[in-house]
């Protein structure tokens, strides 16, 4: 399993380790928020506003 | 953890259990090992040498690809949540804050080359005054050429979506450099504002501030006011449709009439019709009321108490 795994090699004890997974969630939303997402939507084409344009 | 999985063994090896080890212990742990996983006993604190884990290997080892792909199913599902959270809500963090500042310097840029008007009036009263009728025309207003691309060059008033609504207009219906960034876009080659013609611009209905978000909310007789850096433009709202995406008559010269010679001042509006989604457009059309030079006082219709 992926997240015993994690686990297990995540150093320190429970605390540390609930930091160091909270750190690393935060930096991959940061991630996706700041470039994944915004690369990525132009191909979901979900967001169309205008007439005779690719509608 | 590798060590443990390393040492497993088949089954029937609870036979060769060490010696005085008591049977209720391996009867106890003989259901979870079978079908508990490792996840829920941390290896830390949960696994000593004398505990009998090793089973028959293939149940276990099945338990194990269904417990990955569980994870990954849930990794897929937070991922997905995240993915709207960041469209429906973070997208308008950013595109609110960075449409306020174009909407703010693009109007300083006005009041900044008004200096003998606005230097007067504006410290003296703190309510700027309405446009008096002798400033209101209906006839063509000067010329203002196609701007270049994603140049923001007038924004929006819209009094029924609230006093303090205010969004650039600038050139072009990407999503990429306009509607994302700036909020309102122009359909190029279509009339400018006031000229012979339709203005006709989109935005979007959700995300990225949407400034269209409210366009079904717009009534009969509602006034959209344009403001450009020379001129102020007011227009009546006078119908509204939901069309589909490929009716790219509604931006026609003259509304639904393609090849029609221009015979009046149209505003047209597009946006995205259901909400949410991109299967229809809800197209609402406007005529213009009168325009107004700048430097006389803002129009009526934007003191007007829509409560």
């Amino acid at each position: 399993m992926i997240s015993t795994w994690l686990w297990s090699h995540l150093p320190g004890n429970a605390w540390v380790k609930t930091l160091i997974l909270l750190i690393a969630f935060v930096g991959l939303v940061a991630v996706l928020f700041e470039w994944v997402f915004p690369w990525l939507e132009p191909y979901l084409g979900i967001q169309e506003q205008t007439v005779g344009q690719g509608g | 953890m590798g060590g443990m999985l390393g040492t497993r063994v088949p089954a029937g090896s609870q036979a060769r259990a060490p010696r005085g080890y008591r049977p209720c212990n391996v009867l106890t742990y003989a259901g979870p090992t079978m079908t508990q996983d490792t996840d829920t006993t941390p290896p830390s604190s949960g696994s000593t040498p004398r505990e009998p884990r090793h089973r028959a290997s293939g149940p276990r080892a099945l338990d194990r690809v269904l417990g990955v792909t569980g994870e990954l199913m849930i990794a897929a599902g937070v991922l997905l949540g995240l993915f709207v959270v960041w469209q429906l809500f973070y997208t308008d963090v950013t595109a609110d804050r960075e449409q306020s500042q174009i909407v703010e310097d693009f109007v300083a840029g006005i009041t900044a080359a008004e200096p003998e008007t606005t230097a007067s009036a504006a410290p003296a009263v703190d309510v700027v005054e309405t446009i008096p009728a002798e400033f209101q025309f209906t006839d063509d207003p000067p010329q203002m050429d196609q701007p270049a691309h994603a140049e923001t060059f007038a924004v929006m008033y819209v009094p029924r979506w609230g006093e303090d609504y205010v969004k650039p207009i600038a050139q072009g219906v990407d999503k990429a450099q306009v509607l994302n960034v700036i909020g309102i876009g122009h359909y190029p080659d279509t009339a400018m504002p006031g000229e012979l013609g339709n203005f006709a611009v989109a935005g979007h209905r959700t995300t990225y501030g949407k400034p269209f978000s409210d366009i079904d909310m717009l009534d009969l007789g509602d006034d959209v006011v344009v403001q450009t850096d020379e001129a102020w433009f007011v227009y009546e709202v006078v119908n509204h449709e939901i069309v589909l995406p490929t009716d790219v008559q509604v931006i026609a010269p003259v509304p639904n009439q393609p090849g029609a010679e221009a015979d009046g001042h149209y505003l047209t509006m597009t946006s995205c019709h259901p909400r949410f989604s991109a299967a229809q457009r809800w197209i609402v059309h406007a005529e213009l009321k009168y325009w107004a030079p700048v430097g006389h006082g803002v129009p009526a219709e934007m003191r007007e108490d829509l409560s």
